[in-house]
C-alpha cells in the first residue's frame, strides 16, 4: 500500500488546488488570460526577434532587466523575516516565515523567466552552466548570478517544502536539518543583491553604475519592496484563509521596513549630492534621470514621483501613530513598491545607457510586446505564488494531511 | 468541445510551466515547431565551443555551415577557420588630421563583412565635432548623424569609432558563456554558434562598438561576400552579437590583405600592421607621431591609435 502513498498524496494536493470557489477560479482566470497574452507576445517575439522591443544598441537592457533587478530585491527580502524569526525567535514573524520563503521562491523564478525573455538566443541558455557549457567563472559576473539565484532559489524552495512535507504527516520538523539552511539563507539573501549589483558595478564604461555605494543602496532598497508586498499579501492571506496573523508580525516588519528606508535615502542623499556637487561629465545620467538632457525628460516625472514616494512611505513607516492603522500602513506599503520599482527598476537601468558610450542620447519607451511579456511573467509569478498558497495554508492549518504509512506510530 | 478547448489551455500551461523553471530543453521544444526539426537543427543545437571542438568537428560543423548557408543564400560559400600567425599583433592607426567623414569606410566594411542591410548594422560610427568644441573625453557633442552634400564641411572635424581591440578587453571579461575572447593576434572575435545574447559585452563596451542582430539579419543574395571566416564575416544569426574583427578573412593570411576600411580610405588616413614588427608602418607611426587612445582613464589599453600626421 505504502508505495501508492505518494501518488494518493499528490492527487490530494493536485484536489486542493483545483477545487476552489468561484472567487479563487475567477482570479485564476483572470492570471491564466493575462499569462496567455504574455505567451502570444513571446512567440511574437521568438519569431522575429527582439526588434519587437524598443531596446536597441544604444539602450541594449530595458524594461526586462529592470523588471528582474526589483525582483532579486523582493527575493533578497525574505531574510527580513527569518532573521527575527529563527535568529531571535520573535514568534509573531515565526508564524508566517514560510510565506516569505515562498514569496522569495517565486520572485526568483520570475527573475529567471526576465532573463529567459531578454535572451536573444534562449535555447542556447545550457551554455551558461558548467560542465555541460562553458561557465566564465568568475571572471564574469552573470555566472555568479546564476550560481547565487539558482542557490537561493533551492534553500527557499526546500526549507517551506520540507517543513510542509512533515507537517502534512503529522511530525515536527527537525530543525537539525533547517538550522544550518537558515544560517546560510541569511548570508546567501544578501549575496544575490550584491551580485546583481556588481553585475552593474563593475563596468566602467558606464558612469552612473560605476558608483560604490550601489550594492549598499540596493540592499537597502530591496530592505523595502520586498518585506512591504509582504505586508499586503499577509492582510490578503489572513483575509480569505481565516488564518492568525498577528499584527504584532505586521508592525514590527513595517518599523523594519522604515529603518531600511532611511538608510535608502541617505544613501541617495549621497550619491546625490557627490555627482551635482563635483560636476563632473559623470554627471549627465543623474541629470538626465532628474532634470531631463538635452531636451529629453523621458524618466523625470517618474524619478520625481519615485522619490516622493519614498520619502512619504518614510514617514508613514516611522510615526507609530501611522504605523500602526491599517489605512496609512497599507498606503505606505503600496508607495514603497511603485517608489522603489521606478527606482530600482527603469531608474537603475536606463540611465546606465543614458548618455550612450559615443555620446548618444536614445530614449528608451518599452513597445506593447515588452509590456504584455512583463504582464505576463507577473501573472504567471502570482498564479505560482496562489498555487503554492492554496495547498499550503490547509497543510499549515491542519486542514490537509497526508496518507503515511508512519504517521499513526509516530504521531 | 468545451474539453477540448480546456486542454488546449492546460497543455499551454504546462509548457508556460516549463518555462517557468527556466529549462532550456523546454524552450527548445518550444521553438522547434518555429524552426526546422530536421537533424541539422539538432547538430546546431548540440554544436561545441568553437575553441572546445578538435579538428574533425570543426570540419563537420564548417560543412553543415557551408549546407547552411548554401540553403539560405543560395550561394556557396568558403569558411576558413585560419588560425593566428605567430608572431603577429594587429595595431591600427587612424589620422585625425585627414579623415573627412566621408563614411566610406563604413560601408566597405558593410559590404566586406556581410553586415545585415535591414535592419541596418554598421561596425563603424563616425562622429562628427565641431571645431573648439569639447570632445575626446566628453563625447556628448558628438553627431553621429550628419547629412551634408559634401564633405569635409567647414568648422568640423571627424573621428570614426569602431572595436578598439583592446588588450585588456571589458566585454570578454563579462560575457557568461566565453561566447567572446582575445586571439593571439590580439583580434577580439565571437562565436557567432555560442553566444546566448545576454548583451552584457555591449553593456560593459565603452566604445559602442558591438551591435546585436535585434532581427533576423537580411542582405540581397547578389551583395554576399562567400570569402569568409568562421569568427569573422560570415552571415550573422537573429539574436547574437557581432563586431569588427579586424577583417579577419583578410588580415589573417600570408601574403595578407589590408582590412576593407584601410583599402577604401580615399585620403589614406587609416593605417594598419603587426605591431611586432619594428619595421611596420604602424610602429613607425607610434614612434615618430603623437599618438593617442580613446577613454585611456579607463585601462582598457586599446590596440586602436589616433594620431595626427600633420
Amino acid at each position: 500500500m505504502s508505495i501508492f502513498n505518494p501518488f494518493i498524496n499528490f492527487f490530494r494536493v493536485l484536489r486542493q488546488v483545483v477545487k476552489g470557489n468561484k472567487w479563487y477560479y475567477a482570479w485564476v482566470g483572470l492570471l491564466s488570460f493575462f499569462i496567455l497574452l504574455g505567451l502570444v507576445a513571446y512567440f511574437k517575439q521568438l519569431q522575429y526577434g527582439l526588434i519587437e522591443t524598443a531596446m536597441r544598441d544604444q539602450v541594449s537592457w530595458g524594461l526586462y532587466i529592470a523588471n528582474f533587478t526589483f525582483l532579486v530585491g523582493v527575493a533578497a527580502a525574505a531574510v527580513y523575516l527569518v532573521v527575527p524569526a529563527y535568529i531571535y525567535n520573535f514568534k509573531p514573524i515565526k508564524e508566517v516565515v514560510l510565506f516569505g520563503e515562498l514569496l522569495a521562491a517565486t520572485a526568483i523564478v520570475m527573475c529567471i523567466m526576465f532573463i529567459m525573455v531578454d535572451l536573444g538566443r534562449p535555447e542556447r541558455v545550457w551554455h551558461i552552466l558548467p560542465v555541460v557549457g562553458k561557465m566564465h567563472f568568475p571572471a564574469s559576473l552573470l555566472a555568479w548570478d546564476v550560481i547565487v539565484l539558482n542557490g537561493y532559489l533551492a534553500i527557499n524552495l526546500f526549507i517551506p517544502f520540507y517543513a510542509l512535507y512533515k507537517l502534512a504527516h503529522g511530525r515536527e520538523y527537525n530543525m537539525q536539518i533547517i538550522k544550518p539552511l537558515i544560517i546560510i539563507s541569511i548570508p546567501w539573501a544578501i549575496s544575490i543583491h550584491t551580485v546583481t549589483a556588481f553585475l552593474y558595478n563593475g563596468l566602467p564604461s558606464r558612469p552612473f553604475w560605476n558608483a560604490a555605494v550601489l550594492a549598499p543602496r540596493f540592499i537597502a532598497s530591496a530592505l523595502c519592496s520586498g518585506p512591504a508586498l509582504m505586508l499586503i499579501i499577509f492582510q490578503i492571506v489572513r483575509k480569505i484563509y481565516k488564518l492568525d496573523i498577528d499584527n504584532k508580525a505586521i508592525f514590527k516588519i513595517a518599523e523594519l521596513i522604515a529603518y531600511a528606508m532611511g538608510v535608502n535615502l541617505f544613501l541617495f542623499a549621497a550619491e546625490f549630492f557627490k555627482e551635482f556637487y563635483s560636476n563632473s561629465i559623470h554627471l549627465a545620467p543623474m541629470k538626465y534621470l532628474f532634470f531631463g538632457l538635452n531636451g529629453h525628460y523621458n524618466l523625470v516625472p517618474w524619478m520625481w514621483a519615485s522619490l516622493l514616494f519614498n520619502i512619504t512611505a518614510f514617514v508613514l513607516f516611522l510615526l507609530p501613530k501611522t504605523r500602526e492603522h491599517f489605512f496609512s500602513l497599507n498606503l505606505a506599503c503600496v508607495l514603497v513598491i511603485a517608489g522603489v520599482y521606478i527606482e530600482k527598476g527603469m531608474g537603475l537601468v536606463i540611465p546606465g545607457f543614458v548618455p550612450g558610450t559615443l555620446g548618444e542620447i536614445y530614449e528608451y519607451t518599452p513597445t506593447m510586446v515588452e509590456k504584455y511579456i512583463t504582464i505576463g511573467i507577473w501573472a504567471a509569478g502570482a498564479l505560482i505564488y496562489t498555487v503554492f498558497l492554496k495547498f499550503m495554508i490547509p497543510i499549515y492549518k491542519g486542514e490537509l494531511r497526508f496518507k503515511s504509512s508512519q504517521s499513526k506510530q509516530v504521531g | 468541445m468545451k474539453d477540448r478547448e480546456k486542454n488546449r489551455i492546460l497543455t499551454k500551461h504546462i509548457s508556460r510551466r516549463d518555462l517557468l523553471k527556466g529549462s532550456a530543453f523546454g524552450l527548445a521544444s518550444l521553438a522547434i515547431p518555429i524552426g526546422k526539426a530536421d537533424a541539422s537543427f539538432w547538430e546546431a543545437f548540440f554544436q561545441k565551443h568553437f575553441r572546445e571542438m578538435n579538428r574533425d568537428e570543426v570540419k563537420a560543423v564548417i560543412a553543415r555551415l557551408e549546407e547552411d548557408y548554401y540553403k539560405k543564400y543560395n550561394k556557396r560559400f568558403n569558411i576558413k577557420t585560419t588560425e593566428a600567425l605567430p608572431g603577429t599583433l594587429f595595431g591600427y592607426g587612424l589620422d585625425l588630421s585627414r579623415c573627412i567623414g566621408c563614411r566610406r569606410c563604413v560601408y566597405a566594411c558593410v559590404r566586406e563583412n556581410n553586415q545585415s542591410r535591414d535592419p541596418q548594422i554598421h561596425w563603424i560610427t563616425v562622429l562628427r565635432f565641431k571645431k573648439g568644441e569639447k570632445w575626446v573625453n566628453d563625447l556628448e557633442e558628438a553627431e553621429k548623424y550628419y547629412y551634408p552634400d559634401e564633405v569635409p564641411e567647414e568648422g568640423y572635424f571627424y573621428m570614426p569609432v569602431q572595436c578598439q581591440q583592446c588588450e585588456n578587453p571589458p566585454c570578454v571579461k563579462v560575457c557568461p558563456t566565453q561566447a567572446t575572447w582575445k586571439e593571439p593576434d590580439g583580434i577580439v572575435v565571437v562565436d557567432y554558434n555560442w553566444c546566448i545574447g545576454c548583451r552584457y559585452c555591449m553593456a560593459a563596451c565603452p566604445y559602442g562598438a558591438r551591435r546585436f542582430n535585434w532581427g533576423e539579419p537580411r542582405i540581397a543574395r547578389e551583395e554576399i561576400n562567400t570569402n569568409v571566416h568562421y569568427l569573422g564575416n560570415r552571415p550573422r544569426y537573429k539574436g547574437v552579437v557581432e563586431k569588427c574583427t579586424f577583417c579577419i578573412q583578410r588580415t589573417r593570411g600570408n601574403p595578407g590583405r589590408y582590412p576593407a576600411c584601410v583599402e577604401i580610405c580615399p585620403v589614406g588616413a587609416r593605417k594598419f600592421g603587426n605591431l611586432l614588427d619594428p619595421k611596420s608602418e604602424i610602429r613607425y607611426i607610434i614612434e615618430n607621431k603623437r599618438v593617442f587612445r580613446l577613454k585611456e582613464d579607463l585601462n582598457t589599453q586599446p590596440k586602436f591609435f589616433y594620431f595626427f600626421a600633420t
